[in-house]
C-alpha cells in the first residue's frame, strides 16, 4: 500500500473521521459536496494541518501518528491546488525547479528536468514566461509538472480542474488521465465533479459531513448511489424503501412495483430518462404509474429536466416539445410512468 | 473615468472643506517656493556647513532606514504570521513610537543609553562606549521614530500576500526560513520598499527625538531639520533654502514611490 490514512480532526462544525488506503499507481477520489472535509482531508494528508488524531503511513513511512507530524516540507508529496498558484515572481521553468532546488538538486540539472517536464506537459518553449502569461489552462499543466517533478511518493489534487473553463476543463482533464496513468505513486484527486471521478480515478471515496459514506468503483457508484447527494451528481431519483417480493414499500408508503424478487432493506434507482409523463392517465402495461405535482423545470439541452413532488419524489426528463405540447409549467398535475424492469434495486 | 462637467457629483457641503483642505496643504510649501532666494540658492548650498547637514541627514537616515529593515521586516513577520500569545500586546508596544511625541522617545532613549542609564552605564563601564551626543545617536533616535513606519507597512503586506504560495512553498519541499526568503519576500517587496522608503523619509525629517537624545553639533549630529530651525533664528534665508531641499528631497521620495513602487502593489 502506498497510503495508509486513519485521521480524525476538528475543524470548527466539521468532525472528520476518514480511513482509506490507496496502492501505488491507484487513483483514489474523494467526491462530497462543498464543507464535507475534503480538503481539510488532503491538508491533512500534505502536512499543512495537524490531525487531533490518526496515522498517516505513505510508502512505509510514518508521516502522522497523532503524537508526532513530520512537517509537510519533509514530506515527499506533490500538490496541485485549485488555482494552480505558480509563484508570481518566479518564471515557468523556474517554478517546476522549485521543489528540486529546494531538495538539493543543482541548478543546472534542476532546470534540465524542468524543461523536460514542461515539455511533456505540452508547454515547451513557455519555460520562460512569467505566470500572468498563460492561460488558465497552461498554467494548471505547469501546476501539475511542478508537483511531479520530483517523483513524489503520493500525489494529492485539490479541485484541479475546477477554476478552468469547461472546454479547457475537457482537454486538460484528458491529459491529467494521460500523466496519473504513467505516476508510480498514489494519488488522492479531491473533487465536486462526479465527471472528474468518473473519468480519472480507480476508486470514488464519497464524503458527506466528515464521514465516508460509500466507496467503490466508479461504475458501482454511478450505478448504485447510497445517498441522495450522490444520487442528484449521477441523475438518478434515489428511493429507500423495504423488498416486498416484486415490489418495493418506499418508506413514504407508495409501492413501487420491479423486475425481480427482493427482501430486506433496499434503494430503487430511477433514472429521469425512463420516467414517461402523460397528461391523462395513460391505459397499457405500465406497473408504476403516479400522479405527481411538477415543482420544478431546467433545460438540459434538448431536453427539460423535471422535478416531481408526489406519492413517489422523481425527476424526469422531457423533450422542450412534449414539455410545450403539456403545458408543464411548475405547479401542473400530470401522470408519471414507470416500466418495473427500469427500476434498478440494490441492498441498503 | 469620464467627467461631464467640473465637479459634478461632489457635494458642496464637501466639495468647499476639500478645497480649502488643499489649500492648506499646499499653500505653505508655495509660499516657501515663492520666497526662496533662487539668486543665492547655489551660494547657500555651498555652504560647507549646509553640505555637511544634507550629507549628515542622508547618511543617518539610509543607516536608520538599514537598521530598521533588519529588525524590522522579521518583526513584521511575527506580528503577521506566528501564533503566539500576547501578539496584541506586541503590535501595541511596537506602534507607540507611531504616537509618542519624538521629544519623548529622545528622552526615554537618553535614560536608557545615556552615561548614566540602564544599558548606557554598563556600555561605558564594559567598553568604553557612550552613545548620546554621536551619530550614532542621530541613527538611534531616528530608527525608534521611523521604524514602526515600515513594521506596519510590510506587516500590512504580509497580511494582504496569500499565504496558500506559503503552502505551495512547504509541499515542493521549502521550509519556513526557505519559504520566506524564497517565495513570502519576493511577494510582499513592493510593501517593503514602500516601507522603507515611508521609514527612510520620516528619520530624514526626525527633529524631536535626534536633538534631545543626539543633540546639536554641527558635523556630527546636526541633520538638515535641525540646521533649518537653528538657520531660522539667525538667517532666515539660509533656513528657506535648507528647507526647500528637504523639500525637493521629499517630493522625489514621494515620485519614486509612486511610479516604482505604489502603482505595483496592486498588481503583485
Amino acid at each position: 500500500m502506498s497510503l495508509q490514512a486513519s485521521v480524525g480532526t476538528r475543524r470548527g462544525g466539521l468532525h472528520l473521521r476518514v480511513d482509506v488506503e490507496v496502492a501505488d499507481g491507484e487513483v483514489l477520489a474523494l467526491l462530497g459536496p462543498n464543507g464535507a472535509g475534503k480538503s481539510t482531508f488532503v491538508r491533512v494528508l500534505a502536512g499543512l494541518l495537524r490531525p487531533d488524531e490518526g496515522r498517516v503511513v505513505v510508502g512505509g513511512e510514518v508521516w502522522d501518528d497523532g503524537s508526532t507530524s513530520r512537517p509537510a516540507h519533509r514530506r515527499a508529496l506533490g500538490m496541485v491546488f485549485q488555482d494552480a498558484l505558480l509563484f508570481p515572481h518566479l518564471s515557468v521553468a523556474d517554478n517546476v525547479a522549485f521543489g528540486l532546488r529546494t531538495r538539493g538538486t543543482r541548478r543546472a540539472e534542476a532546470r534540465a528536468a524542468a524543461a523536460g517536464w514542461l515539455a511533456r506537459v505540452g508547454l515547451d518553449g513557455l519555460g520562460d514566461r512569467r505566470p500572468a502569461e498563460l492561460s488558465g489552462g497552461q498554467a494548471q499543466r505547469a501546476a501539475l509538472a511542478r508537483a511531479l517533478v520530483g517523483d513524489p511518493a503520493l500525489l494529492l489534487l485539490d479541485e484541479p480542474l475546477s477554476a478552468l473553463d469547461a472546454r479547457t476543463r475537457l482537454t486538460v482533464r484528458a491529459e491529467l488521465r494521460r500523466h496519473l496513468a504513467g505516476f508510480r505513486g498514489g494519488t488522492v484527486l479531491v473533487t465536486h465533479d462526479p465527471v472528474d471521478a468518473m473519468a480519472l480515478a480507480d476508486r470514488v471515496v464519497v464524503l458527506e459531513e466528515g464521514r465516508v459514506v460509500q466507496a467503490g468503483t466508479p461504475v458501482e457508484v454511478a450505478r448504485r448511489p447510497r445517498t441522495d447527494y450522490v444520487a442528484r451528481l449521477v441523475g438518478l431519483s434515489l428511493l429507500p424503501g423495504t423488498g416486498e417480493g416484486r415490489s418495493v414499500r418506499l418508506d413514504g408508503g407508495a409501492a413501487v412495483a420491479v423486475a425481480e424478487e427482493v427482501t430486506g432493506p433496499v434503494f430503487a434507482a430511477i433514472r429521469p430518462e425512463s420516467v414517461a409523463l402523460y397528461a391523462t392517465r395513460p391505459d397499457g402495461s405500465t406497473r408504476n404509474l403516479w400522479r405527481e405535482r411538477v415543482v420544478g423545470a431546467t433545460p438540459h439541452g434538448a431536453t427539460v429536466r423535471c422535478e416531481l413532488d408526489g406519492e413517489v419524489p422523481l425527476v424526469a426528463d422531457v423533450t422542450a416539445t412534449s414539455f410545450a405540447e403539456m403545458g408543464l409549467a411548475p405547479g401542473a398535475e400530470v401522470w408519471a410512468g414507470v416500466k418495473a424492469s427500469e427500476v434498478a434495486v440494490y441492498a441498503r | 473615468m469620464s467627467r461631464t462637467r467640473e465637479g459634478a457629483g461632489v457635494p458642496v457641503p464637501l466639495l468647499v472643506p476639500a478645497a480649502l483642505g488643499v489649500a492648506f496643504l499646499v499653500l505653505p510649501l508655495l509660499g516657501l517656493l515663492v520666497r526662496t532666494p533662487w539668486s543665492e540658492l547655489a551660494g547657500q548650498l555651498a555652504e560647507p556647513a549646509v553640505g555637511e547637514a544634507l550629507r549628515l541627514s542622508l547618511v543617518s537616515a539610509t543607516l536608520a532606514t538599514a537598521l530598521s529593515l533588519v529588525l524590522g521586516v522579521p518583526l513584521a513577520w511575527v506580528l503577521a504570521r506566528s501564533r503566539a500569545r500576547g501578539r496584541s500586546v506586541l503590535r501595541a508596544l511596537v506602534t507607540v513610537p507611531l504616537v509618542l511625541p519624538p521629544v519623548v522617545g529622545g528622552v526615554a532613549l537618553f535614560l536608557v543609553l545615556g552615561r548614566q542609564g540602564i544599558v548606557g552605564s554598563w556600555l561605558d563601564d564594559a567598553f568604553g562606549i557612550t552613545i548620546p551626543f554621536t551619530t550614532a545617536a542621530v541613527v538611534i533616535a531616528e530608527t525608534f521614530v521611523a521604524m514602526p513606519f515600515l513594521v506596519i507597512s510590510v506587516e500590512g503586506a504580509l497580511r494582504a500576500a496569500d499565504t496558500r504560495f506559503e503552502d505551495v512553498a512547504a509541499t515542493l519541499g521549502a521550509g519556513r526560513w526557505t519559504t520566506f526568503r524564497r517565495v513570502t519576500l519576493p511577494l510582499v517587496a513592493p510593501g517593503v520598499a514602500a516601507g522603507a522608503v515611508l521609514c527612510w523619509a520620516r528619520a530624514l525629517g526626525e527633529f524631536g527625538a535626534t536633538i534631545t537624545f543626539a543633540g546639536n553639533f554641527p558635523g556630527t549630529t546636526q541633520t538638515m531639520p535641525l540646521a533649518v530651525y537653528l538657520a531660522l533664528q539667525r538667517d532666515p534665508d539660509a533656513a528657506i533654502v535648507l528647507s526647500v531641499v528637504l523639500l525637493a528631497v521629499s517630493l522625489a521620495t514621494l515620485l519614486l514611490l509612486r511610479d516604482r513602487w505604489l502603482g505595483r502593489t496592486g498588481a503583485a
